[in-house]
């Protein structure tokens, strides 16, 4: 989370609502160890990752709906190797992503 | 969820970046899964998803998960892992019982960075000070010579020392961890017996000493005759750095940054091409 923290301040002095959707859990090859952090803001606008560019639309999907509802979760993202080769992915292995709206 | 948690009324998350950007040790624990039976949702004070705890050594910790007992073994156990820089989740029971399973609590450390010394006031400091800060590390470059430590020559370094290594070594060696590195580039005898000395009294997690193998061998007897045993002597990776054929300073800075990676993860360091298995250990 630490290095989208810039961001999370700029926007939170905006005024802006924001989801964070944090890697709390890998299983397999996950580019990104847990504590890699992405955030969305109500206008949409994206900081930092959470994967090497596999989940991170869908992540932008799900922050958005976690902004309307405040609903606080796991999100679950996961490939076996081969299936992620097919889609293009690069990573493998299975993302579990905590997602929350920052609202403490 | 707003909870304002100290004095001035900051909320958690703006005590949180002030610490992390202070470079404070903190770590934040959250509650991401709560898996609770009706009875147990009813009971007062009954952990909720998205509860924190935000923990700093020899501080009370801040908010809270719900329930003191949890805190209490979430804050053992938080710290454990902000002094080993880990972060991931852990489970416990909604009084904090260490065999049940109902909470994920998964904690993350913000660790202050790395520290590297590199000891030796030459070309291939300054490239070594470049690629350490790629990777995040706190440099500091140490040389007895004023003329050769200076700023000027290692702009990418955070600290220019003038003094004997192992005089450094002895102020900041008790800081040192094994998320730390040291880097003796010296090759001279009079300056690097007495830092490797200085450097094995310490935690650091990789020490590494430059030089030929001719210089390896003899830097070795030297070592030995100052009572340095086998064991340790054997921890010490020299000649430095893994064997890419690397020649210039650049490139051999890379080598010591790449050992120091695999040194960590325990790996051999060949080519992924020339393995099979996992990438990532699981």
């Amino acid at each position: 989370m630490k290095e989208i923290l810039g961001d999370l301040e700029t926007w939170r002095r905006q005024g802006k609502k924001i989801a964070i959707a944090r890697v709390v859990d890998i299983e397999g090859s996950g580019p990104r160890l847990p504590g890699a952090a992405m955030a969305v803001n109500e206008d949409g606008q994206v900081a930092g990752s959470v994967s090497g560019g596999c989940v991170e639309g869908a992540v932008v999907v799900e922050s958005l709906e976690c902004l309307k509802t405040g609903e606080r979760k796991i999100v679950t993202f996961g490939y076996s190797d081969d299936e992620a080769f097919a889609v293009g992915l690069t990573c493998g292995g299975t993302i579990h992503l905590f997602l929350e709206p920052l609202d403490w | 969820m707003s909870d304002p948690s100290n004095a001035n009324g900051d909320s958690l998350f703006e005590i949180l970046r002030a610490e992390i950007a202070a470079q404070t040790p903190v770590a934040l624990a959250t509650i991401v899964e709560a898996d609770l039976d009706e009875i147990q949702r009813q009971q007062p004070g009954a952990p909720t998803t998205g509860a924190k705890l935000l923990l700093r050594p020899d501080f009370e910790p801040l908010g809270t998960l719900g329930n003191a007992d949890l805190d209490r073994v979430v804050q053992r156990d938080g710290l454990g892992e902000l002094a080993a820089g880990t972060s991931g989740i852990r489970h416990y029971g909604p009084n904090g019982e260490a065999r049940q399973e109902e909470l994920g609590v998964f904690i993350e450390s913000f660790a202050p960075p790395p520290q590297m010394l590199i000891f030796g006031a030459v070309d291939f400091t300054a490239a070594l000070s470049r690629v350490a800060k790629v990777l995040g590390y706190v440099v500091t470059v140490c040389d007895a010579r004023p003329v050769f430590a200076t700023t000027q020559r290692f702009p990418h370094a955070d600290h220019v020392v003038v003094d004997w290594p192992h005089r450094l070594l002895e102020k900041v060696g008790d800081d040192l961890g094994p998320r730390d590195a040291i880097c003796v580039l010296t090759h001279d005898p009079k300056f690097d017996v007495p830092a490797v000395i200085g450097a094995l009294k310490t935690e650091a997690g990789y020490i590494g000493a430059m030089g030929s193998r001719r210089t390896t061998q003899d830097r070795n007897r030297r070592l030995s005759e100052e009572g340095v045993n086998e064991a340790d002597l054997a921890t010490v990776m020299a000649p430095i750095g893994l064997d890419l054929g690397a020649r210039t300073p650049e490139e051999t800075a890379i080598s010591i940054c790449a050992e120091i990676i695999a040194k960590r993860s325990g790996r051999a360091a060949p080519s992924l091409a020339q393995t099979s298995g996992d990438i990532h250990a699981r």
